[in-house]
């Protein structure tokens, strides 16, 4: 490289790496490190190396609040992968014209603010709420049903708004499936159901892990869905990073659960990328 | 290909569902946004009022106005850092390349509570006051990534022969980047450069940790309306926001498509 492409390449590179040194590396070093102290008096925390922070969390409250994290986020995940491969495979067979036109309709949710998609639930699911009023009025319940408030609802919350990330990396798995092969397995002999087990749910796979991870992940820390749809029936670790860092103030606390939050993210983006990135690395994008 | 038995209508009916299901609740949301009833139950009657209790609510306006900062600062500099990056990425080769690739899109992984506090520690331990500052540096930090992939995408199909033409005509590296590699970037830089200005005007995590008193954002305005109760000047406003971002998502995806 000549001296001119040297200097030229510092020009684009160099604010970029400092960007990133100060505004994410810096940051992330510093919570890892806030993990390891004490919650301070005078200050947010105190300079004082302690594991404490993570002992707390063989406490049967945080493991609750642990597992039932790992739990929702699993079922977001499966409600997610059950509704949208269907409805991925049945878009990729759509004739073209359609098939656009549906595609748009999935993703301009896609883009649509998750606060706003998520009041809109509150909207039909409080007991003051449209469908317990529209319920009511048709007699099908006396008093109004306890819809809202519930892990249920949470649950719902995170499918509404979590569905287009899982549709999207299925659809365009299944799409770039080569149909050949499903009726070369016809062909010699298997029914639908054994050709579809056997070729097209193998072949789709990187769709499938894809999109479950970009649907477990949110799951566990999109705190405000589960906090507006769930309370406190739904405090997962993203709540508890929330409290942590608001009310509680017990930052060194907080950043312990935001280790155990990326680690767990970590873990499962580089299980993907072990096991199922394409290795053309076209990827899926 | 999908043939007609039960299997395939039950496949059509279910994914038809699926839509309703992904619609339904938005389109009741702007329904009700016109409802002339408080309690945003029944369907009363047609009225705009809402819509100008909006225009009359001054701290609405000002969360509204902060959100057109925030956004328009912060979009400014991650297309310049997100140009800068695609460019690098794609055509030099460097030690460390894989690493400052990896970082770069850190941030379209990471969830987004941790960056948010990670960046609140930082500002706090370092004794940076909150305020629109501090969330604008947070924003450029998430809506690079955004800018750096709509324009590598539109660098992968980039034909070099036009920059090498333009230096065997005489033009030196700065008139040919000028001249040929920006104008033919240009849709790409757009559409990267309205997706970050999409993301920005929505986010909340992020805002949410990184703001201070007197800098609320609309989403941030949003929330607080809406842990209060439900009214239909909430879904006023929404109705406001969808349309606002589904115009900015449609003109990034038609300026991406031009040429």
């Amino acid at each position: 490289m000549t001296r001119r492409d040297r200097l030229r390449l510092l020009a684009l590179v160099g604010p970029l790496a400092t960007w990133l040194l100060l505004f994410e590396v810096i940051p992330l070093l510093l919570v890892l490190a806030v993990s390891f102290m004490r919650r301070g008096t005078r200050g947010p925390v105190m300079m004082a190396f302690t594991l404490e922070n993570y002992r707390r969390f063989a406490d049967p409250l945080y493991l609750g609040i642990l597992g039932d994290s790992l739990r929702i986020a699993f079922l977001t995940t499966a409600i997610c992968l059950l509704v949208g491969y269907p409805f991925a495979y049945y878009l990729s067979h759509l004739p073209a014209p359609r098939r656009t036109r549906w595609l748009a309709l999935v993703i301009l949710p896609f883009w649509t603010n998750m606060l706003i998609r998520t009041y809109a639930w509150i909207m039909l699911l409080r007991s003051n709420g449209l469908i317990n009023n529209l319920m009511q009025s048709l007699g099908i319940i006396r008093q109004p049903l306890t819809l809202l408030y519930t892990q249920e609802a949470a649950l719902l919350g995170l499918v509404y708004s979590l569905l287009p990330f899982m549709i999207l990396p299925l659809y365009a798995s299944i799409e770039k499936l080569d149909r050949r092969l499903v009726q070369a397995a016809q062909d010699l002999g298997a029914g639908p159901v054994r050709a579809f087990l056997r070729v097209t749910l193998p072949l789709t796979m990187p769709g499938v892990i894809a999109g479950s991870i970009l649907v477990f992940i949110p799951s566990l820390a999109l705190f405000y869905i589960t906090d507006l749809m769930g309370g406190a029936r739904a405090v997962l670790i993203g709540n508890l990073v929330q409290r942590q860092f608001t009310q509680a103030r017990d930052w060194p606390f907080g950043a312990a659960a935001s280790v155990i939050l990326t680690v767990v993210s970590l873990l499962l983006i580089l299980l993907y990328v072990r096991y199922f990135a394409p290795r053309g690395g076209e990827g899926w994008v | 290909m999908m043939g007609r038995g039960w299997g395939a209508r039950l496949l059509g009916m279910h994914s038809y569902l699926t839509l309703a299901f992904l619609w339904l609740p938005i389109a009741v949301l702007v329904a009700f946004s016109f409802n002339t009833s408080r309690l945003n139950v029944v369907w009363q009657g047609f009225t705009l009022d809402w819509y100008r209790q909006l225009a009359q609510d001054v701290a609405l306006l000002r969360a509204a106005r902060n959100s057109l900062v925030v956004a328009i600062a912060s979009t400014t500099m991650s297309t310049l850092l997100g140009t800068m990056a695609a460019l690098a990425l794609t055509r030099y080769r460097f030690p460390g390349r894989s690493v400052l690739e990896a970082l770069l899109y850190v941030p379209l992984i990471l969830p987004e509570v941790v960056m948010g506090v990670s960046l609140l520690a930082t500002f706090s331990l370092l004794g940076f006051t909150l305020g629109l500052q501090t969330v604008i540096l947070a924003h450029v930090t998430f809506s690079t990534p955004f800018v750096a992939l709509v324009v590598w995408a539109r660098l992968q199909g980039f034909d070099r022969t036009l920059e090498w033409a333009a230096m065997d005509l005489g033009a030196d590296e700065w008139t040919t980047f000028r001249r040929v590699t920006l104008p033919l970037l240009l849709p790409g830089i757009v559409a990267g450069a309205l997706l970050a200005l999409t993301v920005s005007l929505d986010d909340f995590i992020v805002t949410f940790f990184t703001t201070g008193p007197g800098a609320t954002t609309l989403p941030l305005y949003v929330f607080s309306m809406v842990k209060f109760g439900v009214s239909p000047k909430i879904n006023a406003l929404s109705t406001v926001m969808l349309v606002i971002t589904l115009s900015l998502v449609l003109l990034a995806e038609r300026v991406r498509r031009s040429q």
